[in-house]
């Protein structure tokens, strides 16, 4: 079980996530700091650790929409937190997967900020309200990669089959 | 079959294919810029473990270029390009584009200018406007670091889901004053920043097949910021042309949508009815007529980026500001998108007359639009941009605003010192 942190609206994009002027700290290692660095005290909660890893995060439609840079999506990987949208736009989806992020799709979520958020099976339920919710399975495509532990370890097996290691 | 079922049918040994299917598509060019540093990194992970040398599938078909923070804004920027460029030589990289002025510019107008690309072509770029180039009738999407080095170690792009194609049908001239900008403005504002989430969007109606290359550009070069995964419109006389002119001597060859081609949405524009349009903050589909905005006092104008920092932008720039200054309170930063560019505009007296105006011409690169490398905002200043984004923090501070437009509006707006109309007699 964990606690809502933060709800944000639609349409929240990669430089709300992780701010264009840091894109040249590209490490997944040192990217967390950053997290919604303009987001200033979500920032600071989420770096001193008052929000601790496994927080939630909710959004409304188009989570991640914009630029390419995976920063935003190795920044939340850094904090572990869970992100539950009603949807999400395509490369930041795709990102997250890739480096082994759990996206949660959930269209009809309703949560506020304090709330104890618990998945079971594929059911958000906030504890607080006692009210479950169904989700939405990523897309077949990708299963495979987040399967794998992500695209780095998918991508090393077809390797080792194409050079025949 | 639509154009990308086609290209992705073609790519993947298939003889059809339909939206949902799953695919590894070869991949024909594989782009990056400075964000090559994380793809490296990647890269070398995929290797490590496995007992074999890092090998790239085809360093022919990878293409790296310069262009986000040029020339280095930071020791940390200049050391990851370093280490680019120590890559690209050990490798064998030659679609390599450096810091100068013999070659550079923005990836995505280089791609364009050096005739990397072909109709029919499977592009990815770790970039989200590699949309850009499916106005040569190709299919470009952007990727992360992570896909790219997967791409680099194998050429195909793993688990791709075929996409629906959203059609959309231009129809008329547009009035004078009114530009490509305007029209994909205009089409941003009606179907929403998510309105073609995980689609295609094919361009297609008269008004596109009187397009010149460099506004096809801009129409595909925004179809993101709709959610799309890529923009794409027929090749054509006007295609190989542009191509043939870049240097491309191998035949050209267009792969055109079928006739009983299945979208799933068809949406008509009348481009006549337009007028000019601004982008207002902080989400692009944030979209109004002018004659409603007119007015917003501007700190700061850019003309430039991979959107719009074209000769014709220039040239269209320059005849708004001819003999003209730029009003005192504003500033003007004017950043041509490539080197090319910058020399022909030298060439043609666009500079003079720029530099005469007051406006400061920047070197060719991404400069401020994306607020990693100079012209940043102050806290509660607004911008006026011909860039492709206007997100709360975009130009460096999130204190700041940005409105999006056209060049002609952006230069009428540095004259004004006020969002204003490029036709005369409507302010």
């Amino acid at each position: 079980m964990a606690k809502v942190v933060y709800k944000f609206g639609d349409d929240i994009s990669t430089d709300a996530i992780y701010p264009g002027r840091y894109m040249a700290t590209v490490l997944p290692t040192e990217t967390p700091q950053f997290c919604f660095a303009d987001y200033t005290e979500l920032n600071k909660k989420l770096n001193s650790g008052e929000y601790p890893k496994g927080s939630v995060i909710i959004a409304d439609n188009n989570f991640g929409c914009g630029s390419s840079r995976e920063q935003a999506a190795s920044t939340i990987n850094g904090h572990e937190l869970v992100v539950i949208a009603k949807n999400y736009a395509r490369i930041f989806l795709q990102n997250s997967i890739n480096l082994g992020l759990n996206l949660i799709t959930c269209p009809d979520l309703e949560a506020s900020v304090g709330d104890d958020i618990e998945l079971e099976g594929k059911e958000v339920v906030n504890k607080t309200t006692g009210k479950r919710f169904g989700t939405l399975p990523l897309p077949e495509a990708r299963m495979a990669i987040v399967e794998a532990g992500g695209l780095i370890p998918y991508t090393r097996k077809k390797v080792m089959e194409k050079y025949k290691v | 079959m639509t154009i990308v079922e086609k290209i992705l049918a073609r790519a993947s040994g298939q003889k059809s294919v339909k939206p949902g299917d799953v695919l590894e598509p070869e991949v024909d060019v594989a782009m990056s810029h400075e964000n090559a540093a994380l793809v490296i990194n990647q890269y070398d992970e995929v290797f490590s473990g496995t007992g074999l040398e890092t090998k790239l599938w085809n360093p022919d078909r990878i293409a790296i270029i310069f262009d986000h923070r040029v020339p280095a804004e930071s020791s940390k920027t200049a050391t990851n390009q370093k280490k680019i460029r120590n890559f690209v030589k050990k490798n064998g990289i030659k679609k390599f584009h450096d810091i100068r002025s013999d070659e550079g510019g923005i990836c995505h107008q280089i791609i364009a200018e050096y005739g990397y690309i072909r109709p029919g072509y499977v592009v990815v770029g770790t970039d989200s406007h590699t949309t850009t180039h499916g106005a040569f009738g190709a299919f470009s999407f952007g990727i992360g670091a992570t896909e790219m080095a997967s791409v680099w170690a194998l050429g195909v792009v793993l688990n791709v889901e075929v996409p629906e194609t959203i059609k959309i049908i231009v129809k008329g001239k547009l009035p004078e004053n009114v530009y490509p900008k305007d029209l994909i403005l205009h089409i941003i504002g009606k179907i929403s920043a998510q309105g073609a989430n995980f689609k295609v969007i094919e361009f297609h109606g008269d008004t596109i097949e009187n397009m010149p290359m460099s506004g096809r550009l801009v129409l595909c070069n925004m179809s993101v910021e709709a959610g799309a995964t890529s923009g794409i419109i027929p090749g054509d006389a006007e295609t190989a042309g542009y191509l043939k002119a870049a240097g491309v001597t191998d035949k050209i060859e267009n792969v055109l949508p079928d006739a009983d081609a299945k979208y799933c949405g068809i949406i008509e524009i009348d481009a006549s009815k337009l007028e000019p349009q601004i982008a207002c903050p902080h989400t692009v589909d944030n979209v109004k007529p002018i004659s409603e905005v007119k007015g917003v006092k501007i700190d700061q104008i850019v003309i430039g980026s991979c959107t719009n920092g074209r000769i014709d932008d220039l040239e269209i720039a320059a005849g708004i500001l001819k003999g003209k200054k730029v009003a005192r309170e504003t500033r003007m930063l004017i950043f041509p998108a490539s080197w090319s560019i910058y020399k022909d505009a030298m060439k043609k007296g666009y500079l003079e007359i720029f530099s005469e105006s007051g406006a400061i011409i920047m070197n060719p690169g991404c400069g401020c639009c994306l607020g990693i490398h100079q012209g940043a905002l102050g806290d509660g200043e607004v911008a006026l941009s011909t860039t492709n984004r206007n997100f709360k923090g975009r130009m460096g501070n999130p204190k700041g605003e940005v409105y999006l437009c056209s060049p002609a509006v952006a230069a009428a707006s540095a004259v004004a010192g006020y969002i204003s109309s490029p036709v005369k007699g409507e302010n």
